[in-house]
């Protein structure tokens, strides 16, 4: 890498002769090793889903989770350092909250996510700070109908039908462009999360991972909640089933 | 302003409550065979006159509790606005642990006797009644932070007319229907008897099940007696 | 020395995406004395070493009490456990006085990881060097987290901190699927067993452990030097049966990255 020895990586507020702030790239690299994370819209909600990597078979499943609920209406996924993560929900939560005790109503999606967009910019702008080593995916309901949002370490934030962190990030954006999200029902699209997430899991390079899903959607009255347990089992049965299908060819 | 006040304080950077504006009267709660039922009116008061008649005054807070309250009803609602959040924020941890009614008894206990401590006291009278784990719980907070638990509360004037008839007839093992038709006679004892009252009221009702709240009704009334005839004998020059 | 540039700085993030002083307080965690927890559905055991500095002081405690259904056992920097611990017991203390219910367990790991977190994105502060062991009971039933300097926190059915933990967790790790029925009895059986495989042959005795319990009706308490004594030579008997078949030394395979992300 040619920024190395430069001098010009080792801190936030130092540019590049090219106009490059490698201390932030440096941390989307953090991202970039994480367990996969993706969200999609479909008609009537919005889908989370993550690949949870398991460091020890001693750990309980459903912990460490990673998805969070930040509102009655919206949730985050993260990719990355988990810790790192929970600061941004807990942001994310107290912007909810302070928006609907001001103006008596929830929070709309977009609102939220510029508003976390600009607290993790803000990591980026000081020398005694370091950029948050983690992305997330924000799903919501709100009057305009559900919406997703991408923010990155850098501060970037913008609108999706679906998107993809994490490193099987290029395979699930490819798997995701050929779904039909728009005729697609939030029923159906946990099952197709579901597959991508196990097709893009590398068996022979990672430990065993968990599939960790939550939705915000009509079924679930519009509040953001856990993927029913029967559903994400079925889910994963038809996940595997695929799996082995490819496997056969 | 008197001058003990102006010497004490800066007039700009405080302002509280002195009186409260918009009032409801008495809440009584009772515990039943199978939770807890409570019951309140309608009538919301501007001082003396009745202004307000579609007040409610019992909610649910969160999967196991019950609020009732008496007092001033913006702060009623700001206690409601506390809870909420409070609610929600337990809820997002989604952990399996939850607040049931003797967190948020105590938690309600907490902050109106912070707030007396401050001389700028939420001007309610709070009953607080839920069933978590098959175990009953009713409680009741006053606006300086006085509160216990009890098998039968009210507020206000409800705790000088309806417990007198509670403690006669209340038993642990009531039927939702005689618990019901308990809460009535009391409830109708304090419409003839509290001028604040008004003969519109909904009952709530909380189990195990969960929370529900009745349409407004009214009670059958009787005006025919000799007692009411000359409301002002034996109280001359009063009226 | 240094290992690169990139090292000494905790809001340094190295061109592969790594922050490596909180890599390295992770090995601070390492150089301490074994912890391990284990629990079941109604207990769990903390069981630490004990490792005096000199002949002549004496060791240094590493289970402490955080409320009557939390305590936690460290590893690593005694004086950040410490400070960590108080920092439980006044969360604890106040969540009492505000619900007059004991805070769950879960919510309380979460707040210590959030502190944690803190001092790995501030260039004037310094990651804890400790790792935490929380022990705890609650409404959802029996709980055991291991808190890292990271910010990171998992639960865990057993687990072991600390130096030659290795050997614990191979231990732990051949038998941890019937920890859940287990007894109380058997629980601390198993934390003094794998204690044992900590101490690379070194004699196991009861002034060189510490171990503490809580359980359902069973308030958090350490249990006194005598029990712990008479429970070690109780166990030693059968043990020497069992001592030809060779117990499963430790291989102390590379540890997975020390960051789990």
């Amino acid at each position: 890498m040619a920024s190395i020895g430069t001098g010009y990586d080792l801190s936030v507020t130092t540019f590049s002769p090219d106009g490059r702030v490698f201390q932030i790239e440096y941390a989307a690299k953090a991202v970039d090793n994480s367990g996969t994370v993706i969200g999609i819209k479909c008609k009537d909600g919005i889908v989370l889903g993550v690949e949870k990597l398991i460091a020890s078979k001693m750990m309980l499943p459903g912990s460490n989770r990673r998805i969070h609920a930040v509102d009655r209406h919206s949730g985050m996924a993260v990719a990355g350092l988990a810790a790192d993560g929970r600061q941004i929900v807990a942001r994310t939560k107290s912007e909810a909250t302070n928006y609907e005790r001001t103006y008596g109503e929830p929070i709309p999606v977009k609102e939220l996510a510029d508003r976390v967009a600009s607290y993790v910019h803000l990591c980026t702008l000081y020398w005694w700070l370091r950029p948050f080593g983690c992305g997330v995916i924000l799903g919501g309901y709100d009057r305009d109908g559900p919406q997703l949002y991408m923010i990155e370490p850098s501060g970037v934030s913008y609108r999706y039908f679906g998107a993809a962190i994490g490193k099987g990030r290029q395979a699930a954006k490819t798997e995701i462009e050929k779904l039909s999200l728009s005729e697609m029902t939030c029923r159906q699209g946990v099952v197709e999360v579901a597959k991508i997430i196990y097709g893009v899991h590398d068996e022979a390079k990672d430990k065993a991972f968990e599939l960790e899903m939550s939705w915000v959607c009509d079924e679930s009255n519009r509040l953001h909640q856990k993927v029913p347990d029967e559903l994400l089992e079925s889910a994963k049965a038809a996940a595997k089933a695929a799996l082995e299908e490819m496997d056969a060819d | 302003m008197t001058s003990v006040e102006g010497l004490l304080v800066c007039e700009q950077d405080s302002q509280r409550t002195l009186s409260p504006y918009v009032t409801g009267t008495s809440v009584i709660g009772i515990k039943y065979k199978d939770g807890i039922l409570m019951t309140a009116d309608m009538g919301g008061s501007y001082g003396s006159t009745l202004r307000y008649k579609s007040v409610e005054r019992m909610k649910s807070i969160g999967k196991h509790s019950l609020l009732g309250a008496s007092g001033e009803i913006s702060d009623f609602q700001e206690i409601l606005r506390y809870l909420d959040e409070l609610i929600k924020y337990d809820d997002m941890w989604d952990d399996g642990n939850s607040f049931g009614p003797k967190e948020i008894h105590n938690y309600l206990t907490r902050i109106m006797y912070n707030r007396r401590n401050k001389f700028d006291p939420l001007w309610n009278s709070l009953v607080l009644g839920g069933v978590k784990n098959g175990q009953k719980y009713l409680g009741t907070v006053s606006m300086i932070g006085v509160h216990f638990e009890d098998n039968h509360v009210a507020t206000g004037f409800g705790n000088h007319l309806a417990r007198p008839i509670l403690r006669d007839e209340w038993k642990e093992d009531l039927s939702y229907e005689d618990a019901v038709k308990l809460l009535e006679k009391c409830m109708r004892v304090l419409l003839y008897r509290d001028r604040s009252a008004i003969n519109k009221l909904q009952v709530a009702k909380i189990t195990e099940e969960g929370v529900t709240i009745s349409q407004p009704y009214s009670l059958k009334t009787f005006w025919g007696f000799n007692a009411f005839q000359n409301p002002s004998k034996g109280a001359e020059g009063t009226w | 020395m240094f290992r690169n540039q990139y090292d000494t700085d905790v809001t340094t993030w190295s061109p592969q995406g790594r922050l490596f002083q909180v890599e390295y307080a992770m090995e601070a965690v390492k150089q301490g004395s074994a912890a391990i927890g284990l629990r079941s559905k109604t207990h769990i055991v903390l069981a630490s070493v004990n490792k005096a500095n000199s002949e002549l002081s004496s060791h240094q405690k590493k289970i402490f009490k955080v409320d009557d259904h939390i305590g936690v056992a460290i590893a690593g920097l005694t004086a950040d456990g410490r400070v960590l611990s108080r920092y439980l017991r006044s969360e604890c203390i106040n969540y009492s006085f505000t619900y007059e219910s004991p805070l769950p367990v879960g919510r309380l790991v979460v707040q210590l990881a959030d502190k944690a977190q803190v001092c790995t994105q501030r260039s004037w502060k310094r990651p804890y060097g400790v790792g935490l062991l929380v022990a705890g009971l609650d409404e959802s039933g029996a709980h055991l987290y291991y808190n890292c300097p990271s910010g990171n926190y998992f639960e865990y059915q057993a687990f072991a901190i600390g130096s030659r933990s290795q050997a614990a967790k191979t231990y732990l790790e051949r038998k941890f699927e019937s920890f859940m029925d287990s007894s109380r009895e058997d629980l601390i059986k198993d934390a003094l067993f794998a204690i044992k495989e900590t101490l690379q042959g070194e004699k196991l005795t009861s002034s060189i452990c510490t171990v503490a319990v809580v359980g359902v009706e069973e308030p958090f308490h350490i249990l006194d030097q005598k029990t712990i004594q008479e429970l070690i030579e109780s166990f030693e008997i059968r043990e020497e049966e069992v001592a030809d078949q060779g117990a499963a030394m430790q291989e102390q395979s590379p540890e997975a990255a020390p960051m789990d992300i």
